[in-house]
């Protein structure tokens, strides 16, 4: 990886604590790059507008920017047309209005809607609540002993009675990638649809939504050097045609009538409000720097840097990596524990030598349950990440060890 | 590498705590049961405190957090045992106040509890801190309603 990438993050380049910043939380939010944050300047000092209506040339200008900005997506993740796109606030809200929209109309009484044990409370929660209102049965995928998911289990967990199976790509915490691809097949055997959780994955990995297969893909357009507020939901044409929105206003409407209304075609009917155009501007320029630098390139970076820090932090006796052993099986993100350190002290102590990690469940107590820990501590890597961050990552540790080992 | 300043937070006599917590366990008989926890971070506390005659007679906690958490637990429970409900009130006020690096009461002799004050310098453990406090807050007023 070119080592000037570190140079377009302006934020990177400051000191915490005293000490220059080292950011390994990128699986909660990624950096922006300058060009991302031109776009937005941009956007609000020339072409700021509200979009699909009124004549004047702003408005024009807004509307092309925004609706080019579905182009790219559909282009970034190789949907077939810009009218599976659904701009939304972000993976969450993709996830609820699938569960909302697609399961309440199709998840039956006894019916079962399949999931596994390392989502995070996103790709839960919305099912959980489904689950509760149509007398459903939420089934978990068991994990394999490192963390993976074997197709024998996910086989032996979908049944004729399924009607979703939603699954995360790559694990926020153990960094697994699953084999998606697969389990859609197996999910369609059954005559149920595939949901993906693509949090962690748009950000790093080519997607090929056709090519997987499955029926819906979200994603954030924060993990991948885009602002917050703005995510996508990809629904392949004939599901969304058949679904009714969830949120309900002006922007989604064909014609109102004072006791019945008429939703406008896709993707606009989930599109209810003023859409987040400035969101959608920031998210193409953020698709455009990581297409400059190439998704393979960044996928092939952070196996290398997962290998390397698994390889020097595994030296640091005590210290505990959960997830696939294999890091060629998992994606930038080492999920640990020192012994006898709690990851909130571990993550205050890097802290204090300017090293960003994060400590906790990481929104998926179902997985801390599963790992028989109460938390973690977890640095994630991005395309600015490099050899000198693991380093002064590794000596941190050490030294939260040492000082931990000196007050005991 | 120096961490003087980790050593405002991490006290000897918070250590000391963290590594042989005072009251830990669960009391049984004719005791109010709280669970509490910190959803952003999974710090767990379950706090049972014998309340008789508006007098805290007994205190004992169970949980799993980090060593602020686990300590303050500690030290709440040696703090409250034995005092009236009013000043186990009025010290959980005064420790609060300390966390958000407030001007507190300092007539009251807080004993271990002074060596957390350094917590209000990270914004970020605050609430480790205050959770045991929360729980005994919450328990001292179901107690008072029945």
């Amino acid at each position: 990886m070119n080592p000037e990438i570190k140079s377009y993050f302006p934020i990177l380049n400051q000191e915490i604590n005293g000490h220059p910043l080292v950011y390994l939380d990128s699986a909660a939010t990624s950096q922006k790059p300058t060009p991302v944050i031109e776009a937005l300047k941009e956007y609000y000092e020339f072409d700021n507008s509200n979009v699909h209506r009124g004549v004047h040339t702003l408005g024009n200008r807004a509307t092309e920017k925004y609706e080019g900005a579905r182009e790219k997506v559909q282009q970034f993740i190789k949907a077939n047309s810009t009218q599976e796109i659904v701009f939304l606030r972000g993976t969450t809200t993709a996830i609820n209005l699938v569960a909302q929209s697609y399961g309440r109309a199709n998840v039956e009484e006894g019916d079962e809607i399949v999931i596994t044990y390392m989502e995070h409370h996103s790709n839960i929660i919305p099912w959980q609540q489904l689950a509760k209102e149509r007398g459903a049965v939420l089934k978990y995928i068991e994990l394999e002993e490192d963390g993976t998911i074997s197709l024998e289990n996910v086989r032996a967990a979908i049944t004729d009675r399924t009607k979703i199976v939603s699954m995360v790509y790559v694990s926020n915490v153990l960094g697994t990638m699953n084999p998606v691809k697969e389990v859609a097949k197996i999910a369609h055997e059954h005559g149920a649809v595939m949901m993906v959780d693509g949090a962690q994955a748009a950000p790093h990995l080519k997607i090929d939504v056709q090519d997987l297969d499955c029926d819906f893909f979200a994603f954030s357009g924060h993990k991948m050097v885009g602002p917050t507020g703005i995510g996508v939901l990809y629904g392949k044409k004939h599901l969304l045609e058949a679904m009714e929105p969830v949120e309900f206003g002006g922007e989604m409407i064909d014609f109102v009538g004072l006791y019945d209304s008429t939703w406008k075609e896709l993707p606009w009917k989930f599109e209810g409000g003023t859409p987040i155009i400035a969101g959608a501007v920031g998210l193409a320029a953020a698709i455009d720097f990581l297409q400059n630098i190439g998704l393979d390139e960044i996928e092939k970076h952070e196996h290398h840097m997962a290998a390397m820090a698994m390889d020097k932090m595994s030296k640091i006796e005590g210290l505990d990596i959960y997830g696939p052993t294999d890091p060629a099986k998992r994606a930038g993100i080492v999920t640990f524990n020192l012994k006898e350190v709690h990851p909130h002290d571990v993550a205050t102590v890097l802290d204090m030598s300017g090293i960003a990690v994060r400590a906790g469940h990481h929104c998926a107590q179902p997985l801390m349950k599963w790992l028989d820990v109460t938390a973690t501590a977890r640095a994630s890597f991005y395309l600015y990440n490099d050899e000198s961050d693991i380093d002064r990552l590794v000596e941190g540790l050490r030294s939260a060890k040492e000082y931990f080992s000196d007050v005991f | 590498m120096s961490f003087n300043n980790l050593d405002q937070l991490y006290r000897q006599v918070i250590m000391d705590h963290y590594k042989t917590p005072r009251n830990k366990g669960t009391l049984e008989e004719d005791s109010v049961n709280i669970e509490m926890n910190n959803p952003t971070c999974g710090d767990r506390i379950q706090l049972t405190l014998q309340v008789e005659d508006g007098i805290v007679k007994d205190a004992k906690f169970d949980g799993e957090g980090c060593s602020i958490s686990m300590a303050s637990a500690s030290m709440m429970t040696q703090a409250v045992k034995g005092k009236d409900v009013d000043s186990a009130l009025k010290m959980s006020e005064i420790f609060s106040d300390m966390m958000l690096g407030k001007e507190y009461d300092d007539s009251v002799d807080l004993g271990d509890i002074e060596a957390l004050q350094g917590v209000s310098k990270f914004p970020a453990r605050i609430k480790c801190a205050t959770l045991a406090w929360k729980a005994m807050e919450k328990g001292v007023h179901e107690e008072e309603k029945s």
